[in-house]
């Protein structure tokens, strides 16, 4: 199944938080990337219908999904909020989801899908009493007792352990093999990386990129990287560093250099003997743009 | 109606600490009769009086209000009622099932007690306890429909509930006579003399007005709810 969004924006009062984006996603994995308040979570909520587009259309198949509560026959979805009733216990809450959907044999269901997470030793106990992981589990579980064709994650590995976060990816990328759609936001690369197929990037509400995660993951390392450089003679190391192609400028700062790396690897390869031909001591390297927003806004500069 | 969200309203009701508040006020009123009886004051227009202003005027709207809401502005609020709408239930299902577990709580903690403190004080005299009942149990079951209604269109459901009940039913209801023709308990008092044949009792709004306006505020509402439950939007934290 297909879930397409055509030309779809939402704001709020003024703020625009999802600005006409354009995108189908269909079988296999597909990862949501953006920093924080890129609009992820606008963006899934209104394929989830719970949120309903201000322009464009967002579509399962051809078929309206605001308002239509025959989608989530379809449509399984683990929101990111970590609403669970608590005086239900695993069990009863998974259970309770296979009963509302109407399954022929709810029980079995039940089972299944909490077998999948591995959640039935606790499955027994009161879900107040469960960690944020366990949490999380029982509520892909509940999100998967029905089998649904689509699957909607909102930032699932968040407050998982590690092992957690590994199986669940299995489990994703198990479903994603086996011909299922699924959609999992995230705002850490190495997360989308490892399961998705195919990426998303969100960008301040614009849809920045869209491809095969080598491509994208090959797009960020390649852009120019900026470096704070303080060593024991800055002015003898700028002037040894300008002398190769791969720095594009450097500049003297009141508390060291500032290095423009065109060429990313070659640079780092370069300083250490650069620095060690000259004679110079390197106290501290620091990237200065390397957290993530500047990686998605550079994207995003690229591709308008 | 659907049994799984029934039981699970249930449960988030009964099985917290909102049980106390619903077991309350019931309680207070039984013992505020048990108490008119000891001291040998509890005669007919003394029953009138405790039902009126305490059954009618002030226990009703409150557990209603803690009904109505408890039913589904908790769920609202931390997000759990996602559980019931990314399912294939038709929203107005969702509200009506909502509507009627509010509406038997009230008849058991409202209705119930209201008929043992008059029965309590008079026996069945003048039909003033069974009269009473009913106009708790159909009043409860406007106020059920009403304040789910508001706990489905705001997060402050409660304040404007309490100012609704306490202010409007209580202040202006009792004192301006207009306002009375719009005022819940006030149809549920005049069900309640309709029944009973108490020369101390005498409502002014006839029954051929509130009678539709009880079945009209409470289908409306109900409506209401389920037409606003398939809007519902969840609105990020971004």
């Amino acid at each position: 199944m297909r879930i397409e969004l055509a030309q779809v924006s939402r704001w709020y009062g003024n703020v625009v938080a999802v600005n006409d984006v354009t995108m189908t996603i269909g079988p296999g994995v597909t990862g949501l990337l953006g920093p924080n308040g890129a609009g992820k979570s606008t963006l899934l909520h209104m394929m989830a219908g719970f949120l309903a587009p201000s322009g464009g259309t967002v579509t399962l198949d051809g078929t309206q999904i605001w308002r239509n509560h025959e989608i989530y026959r379809s449509i399984g979805l683990v929101p990111e909020r970590e609403a669970v009733y608590g005086f239900l216990t695993g069990w009863q809450y998974v259970l309770s989801s296979a009963r509302l959907h109407r399954l022929p044999n709810p029980d079995d269901a039940a089972r299944k899908a909490l077998a999948m997470v591995e959640m039935e030793p606790a499955k027994d106990r009161r879900v107040e009493t469960y960690s944020k992981g366990m949490r999380q589990r029982v509520k892909v579980a509940a999100a998967l007792v029905h089998d649904p064709e689509v699957l909607l994650l909102d930032e699932p590995f968040n407050g998982m352990d590690p092992r957690q976060r590994l199986h669940l990816m299995d489990l994703i990328s198990a479903m994603g093999t086996a011909g299922k759609t699924i959609l999992f936001s995230s705002h850490i690369l190495e997360e989308v990386e490892r399961v998705a197929q195919h990426i998303e990037v969100l960008v301040a509400g614009r849809h920045a990129a869209s491809g095969d995660f080598r491509e994208i993951r090959r797009r960020m390392t390649d852009r120019p990287h900026v470096f704070r450089v303080r060593s024991s003679d800055d002015r003898r190391l700028a002037s040894a560093l300008i002398a190769d192609a791969s720095s594009g400028s450097v500049s003297l700062t009141g508390t060291g250099l500032e290095v423009q790396a065109v060429d990313f690897r070659r640079f780092t390869w370069l300083l250490p003997r650069v620095a060690r031909d000259a004679g110079v001591r390197v106290w501290q390297i620091s990237p200065a743009d390397e957290d993530l927003e500047s990686v998605f806004s550079y994207l995003i500069n690229r591709s308008s | 109606m659907n049994g799984v969200i029934a039981g699970i309203s249930y449960r988030a009701l009964l099985g917290r600490r909102r049980i106390w508040l619903l077991i309350m006020l019931p309680v207070v009123l039984i013992g505020l009769a048990v108490l008119l009886r000891v001291i040998g004051s509890g005669g007919e227009n003394a029953t009138i009086t405790l039902m009126r202003t305490f059954a009618i005027g002030t226990m009703l709207p409150l557990l209603g209000l803690i009904a109505g809401t408890g039913v589904i502005a908790p769920e609202i609020d931390d997000g759990t009622i996602i559980h019931l709408l990314a399912k294939p239930i038709s929203r107005p299902v969702i509200a009506q099932t909502k509507f009627l577990v509010a509406a038997s709580i009230l008849a058991l903690f409202a209705a119930v007690p209201t008929f043992a403190a008059a029965y309590l004080l008079i026996g069945l005299e003048s039909g003033v306890a069974s009269g009473f009942a009913v106009g708790a149990l159909v009043g409860g079951i406007a106020y059920a429909a009403v304040f789910m209604l508001l706990g489905v269109l705001t997060r402050h459901a409660v304040t404007i509930g309490i100012v609704y009940a306490l202010v409007w039913e209580g202040v202006v209801g009792n004192f301006v006579p207009g306002a009375r023709r719009f005022s819940i308990q006030q149809w549920a008092q005049s069900i309640a003399d309709q029944l009973s044949s108490s020369p101390f009792f005498s409502t002014e709004i006839t029954l051929g007005f509130a009678v539709p306006a009880l079945l009209i505020v409470t289908v409306g509402a109900v409506v209401w709810a389920g037409q606003r439950l398939r809007s519902f939007s969840l609105t990020g934290d971004e």
